[in-house]
């Protein structure tokens, strides 16, 4: 409907987005009939959304006619965005920010590299830097699943923690359990990707893959090699930071340093 | 000449976490064999000494000592398995009664025979409940659990925080009667905290009362509480 009305692409592109843009709204509007009030949240998320898609669009069409290294050195910019972004969600948590990256360094980075040097992924940067950063927003994702949930899990079982480490416990060992939940709920993303492949829905890599005329059997194949490589990194990343966060919540003398305000002026 | 170190000593011990004083300036010493009572009102500091003693909290001044040595000279690890602690809320792991009371020794790499566990479970009035799920546990049971728990590592010093405040008046006379027969037929060396002055009187040989932080009073049962 909207095509009849705008003609020019930049035209319509905002006309489509100012419909999405109001659907959301509209939830909005919704939530806070039932008192949940995001109104900040989502309309900043919005407006913020926007302006980065544009400018980064912008950006890209710029440097992807660079050299090839330059989409190595992009991809770096990512990890490193993707790191503090998903330290936000876990102030709380200790050296947030080094545990994000490391992770997202050790697992999409490592993906990604190997993935390029087998020739799974092309070396045109037309090529590695959406691949690479779909790869890259995953493992964050699921970085900030796998921390939050820590976070939360641990703080809701000081007392078993503590129970532990009254008892001499290895301090790591004490919240070996929780690292475990946090881990298995960062995946299940990813793997119900794989599963509802094709299924529940067509992912838009393939839906572009086969609108600039590649052949849809490829182009699925392809879908399954980006979903599996998503799935590979955001598990690796999450392997890492579940792994590193254990040492970083405790002090040098084994104290649990992540616990409630309340909790620690008890 | 032969001098019989106390089994705790603290030197001016205190922790502050930012503008709040928790604990401030205790200096004590318990002798082996003592039972020391802590009381004073809820926010007086009393758990925050003992979460010191155990270091699950960092001293932030002074200094304690376990059998003359320092608490610095301890690894973390080492020195909780020196002093036993009995929280409020057993908060026992999930599994069995034995796998409870196999917790701390496996810390160490040691595993306790089956006589061991049955010694442990007799002192806590629990003998042959060493398979038991810990899910179908009564409060006053669960509470037994923990104490056996912390007696697995045979402690030098025994910490006990609030130990029957979470039961019912039944089970509560129970557990207390039951720390009462462990510790003087161990002579164990053990610090209470309790908000009720008549159950410290019951079971200690001396009382710390303490309020914002700070030792108010120290002596014994008559002492403090009067004739």
């Amino acid at each position: 409907m909207l095509k009849y009305w705008f003609a020019g692409h930049l035209a319509l592109g905002l006309a489509q987005a100012a419909l999405a843009a109001s659907v959301a709204l509209v939830v909005m509007f919704i939530a806070r009939r039932r008192n949940i009030h995001l109104e900040k949240d989502i309309s900043l998320a919005l407006i913020r959304g926007i302006v980065q898609i544009t400018a980064v669009g912008t950006v890209l069409v710029l440097l992807l006619r660079g050299p090839r290294w330059t989409g190595g050195l992009i991809l770096l910019a990512m990890i490193f965005a993707a790191a503090t972004i998903s330290a936000r969600r876990v102030r709380a948590i200790p050296h947030a920010w080094k545990v994000s990256l490391y992770g997202i360094l050790a697992g999409a980075g490592s993906v990604i590299a190997l993935m390029s040097l087998a020739g799974v992924i092309d070396s045109a940067i037309t090529a590695l830097v959406p691949v690479g950063s779909m790869l890259i927003a995953n493992a964050m994702n699921a970085n900030s699943v796998a921390l939050e949930r820590f976070r939360s899990d641990v703080q809701a079982h000081v007392g078993q923690i503590e129970a532990a480490l009254a008892l001499g416990a290895v301090s790591q060992v004490s919240v070996f359990p929780y690292a475990q939940a946090s881990f298995r709920a960062s995946i299940i993303p990813a793997i119900d990707n794989l599963r509802s492949l094709g299924i529940v829905w067509i992912p838009g890599l393939m839906a572009g893959m086969v609108l600039s005329g590649s052949p849809p059997v490829y182009a699925a194949v392809y879908q399954f090699v980006v979903i599996a490589m998503i799935f590979s990194s955001s598990s690796l990343t999450c392997l890492v930071s579940t792994s590193l966060v254990r040492q970083n919540v405790f002090s040098e003398a084994d104290q649990l340093l992540l616990r409630s305000s309340m909790q620690i002026a008890q | 000449m032969t001098t019989t170190l106390p089994v705790l000593r603290t030197e001016r011990l205190g922790r502050t976490v930012g503008q709040s004083v928790l604990v401030s300036d205790v200096t004590i010493e318990v002798p082996r064999g003592e039972v020391l009572a802590v009381v004073g009102p809820s926010g007086a500091g009393k758990s925050s000494f003992l979460r010191l003693l155990n270091r699950l909290d960092e001293p932030t001044s002074g200094s304690f000592s376990i059998e003359g040595r320092d608490y610095k000279e301890f690894p973390p690890r080492e020195l909780r398995q020196s002093v036993g602690l009995v929280m409020q809320t057993p908060f026992l792991f999930p599994g069995t009664v034995e796998m409870n009371l196999q917790f701390g020794p496996a810390q160490r790499g040691r595993a306790l025979g089956p006589s061991e566990i049955n010694s442990l479970l007799e002192r806590v009035g629990l003998l042959g409940y060493e398979h038991r799920d810990v899910t179908t546990l009564s409060g006053g049971e669960a509470q037994r659990v923990s104490v056996a728990r912390a007696l697995a590592n045979d402690p030098v010093l025994l910490l006990l925080d609030e130990p029957t405040s979470a039961l019912n008046e039944e089970a509560k006379m129970g557990v207390e009667q039951l720390l009462l027969e462990i510790v003087h037929a161990s002579h164990l060396t053990c610090v209470v905290v309790t908000h009720d002055r008549a159950q410290a009187a019951r079971m200690a040989d001396r009382v710390m009362v303490m309020e914002t932080g700070r030792v108010q009073k120290i002596g014994t049962v008559a002492e403090v509480f009067g004739a």
